[in-house]
């Protein structure tokens, strides 16, 4: 799926946010636009083709692609089973969202948070006139990327500490326990962005 | 130096700080004292993070409640878990998050950040994401992102709880060289015996307040 900005020195890491986002952005709107399955294969070559300018190690990024597409494809599958519109229709959205998924990651793999966002803060800063906050916008996405992977640890701990108790599988058992983990730790982080000179009553600039 | 001017704290209508009144100009101070007795409170008023419900705290003659962001910038907080703090999710991003949110200019803070990096041993991580780090590395981070904003006292709040013994020395050697003036919250009773001075806190009240020598043999005493 989407991943986490993975360093490596190459051109495509060194273009700009700007660059990167607003070519993703034209790219989807060309793949979804032209009939058929071209544009999707473009797309799709371009992705391969970028892997490894870009330095990834393609078969891990590849890999970490089945599930989502595998999704999509069972997705479009039943909708064409059961709506009946054409295998050849579920085919072509299977692909194009494959190339564009890949794009995507290509673009997540290669871009520091910080530069996208310094992108966000200048495209939300466009909204400013109608009371949106850009730096708090975009403090919220640097903050939700940080905060995947520990919230992620947070289950597998809550649900540890479960089995070591003899609770097995339980959505409600696992629900409550964690929201209170997540209010504490949202208690926390305020005091801490807070500690670490952030103020939230900051228009930015 | 910090002052505490007839502190009470109460969180609603329970008092957990009762009527402190205190003067901190020491180069080492630590608070210590059983769980709940108000050393993360105290540590909290220290920097505006709280400010007292009556009475009032002065750092460097600026009172928290009504210079609180000019407090802030005097006194740094590491907090125990440094899960909590670290807010990129790259190591050089979040270095670099509290520079970023004072306006410091983009060439000085990829300076510091360096220097920073450099200094706590944390270059060849620069561009590792935080989860991936061990946890003295994160706590390394954590007080990485203080120190880079080169505040003029340091409040830590049991920084060592979390940390295996060799990381845990780290700290403590890092704590020892602060050129700063530095406030420590512990149950590490060993990493406080050369500081300059011990508070100990029960039930909201400093019941000792000596050198080292004299404090912690009183507060062993207490407890058993
Ligand atoms: N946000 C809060 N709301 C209400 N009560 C609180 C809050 N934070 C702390 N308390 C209460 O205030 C008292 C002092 O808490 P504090 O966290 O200052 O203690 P501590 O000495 O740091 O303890 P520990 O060693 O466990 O960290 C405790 O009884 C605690 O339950
Ligand atoms: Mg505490």
């Amino acid at each position: 799926m989407l991943g986490l900005y993975l360093h490596r020195e190459s051109p495509v890491h060194r273009w700009p946010a700007g660059v990167k986002l607003g070519g993703l952005l034209a790219v989807t709107a060309v793949v979804l636009a032209l009939p058929g399955v071209w544009g999707a294969l473009a797309a799709g070559a371009l992705g391969l083709g970028l892997l490894p300018a870009a330095r990834l190690p393609v078969a891990t990024v590849l890999r970490h692609l089945r599930a989502p597409v595998a999704m999509l494809a069972l997705l479009f599958g039943v909708q064409a089973l059961l709506a009946g519109t054409g295998w050849e229709a579920a085919l072509v959205a299977v692909l194009r969202f494959a190339a564009l998924i890949l794009l995507a990651t290509l673009v997540t793999l290669t871009t520091r948070v910080t530069d996208m966002v310094e992108l966000f803060e200048r495209v939300f800063g466009l909204l400013r006139p109608v009371g949106v906050n850009p730096a708090k916008l975009a403090l919220m996405l640097a903050l939700t990327i940080r905060f995947i992977p520990l919230l992620a640890e947070q289950v597998r701990e809550v649900r540890m500490a479960q089995q070591a108790r003899g609770v097995e599988r339980s959505i409600a058992a696992l629900f409550v326990p964690l929201l209170v983990k997540i209010f504490t730790m949202a208690d926390d982080l305020a005091a801490a962005l807070e500690a670490r000179g952030y103020d939230p009553a900051d228009r930015g600039p | 130096m910090i002052e505490f001017r007839s502190v009470t704290h109460a969180y609603g209508d329970r008092p957990v700080l009762h009527d402190l009144s205190v003067r901190l100009a020491e180069r080492r101070v630590a608070i210590v004292g059983g769980n709940g007795s108000g050393k993360s409170t105290f540590a909290r008023l220290l920097n505006g993070l709280l400010v007292p419900s009556a009475g009032s705290v002065l750092v460097d003659g600026l009172d928290t409640r009504t210079d609180g962001r000019a407090v802030r910038r005097r006194v740094g907080f590491v907090f125990q878990n440094p899960d909590m703090q670290i807010v990129f999710p790259t190591v050089e991003e979040d270095v670099g998050f509290g520079l970023k949110a004072r306006k410091v200019p983009k060439e000085e803070i990829g300076r510091r950040v360096a220097a920073a990096l450099d200094r706590h041993n944390l270059a060849r991580h620069r561009h590792q994401p935080a989860h991936q780090l061990s946890g003295g590395e994160k706590q390394l981070l954590a007080i990485a992102g203080v120190l880079v904003l080169e505040p003029a006292h340091v409040v830590f709040d049991e920084p060592t709880t979390l940390l295996d013994l060799r990381n845990r020395r780290r700290v403590i050697e890092l704590v020892r060289e602060l050129p700063q003036n530095a406030v420590v919250v512990t149950h590490d009773l060993d990493m406080v015996m050369d500081f300059d001075r011990v508070l100990v806190l029960e039930d909201g009240r400093i019941v000792a307040d000596d050198v080292p020598s004299v404090a912690i043999p009183a507060y062993v005493k207490r407890l058993s």
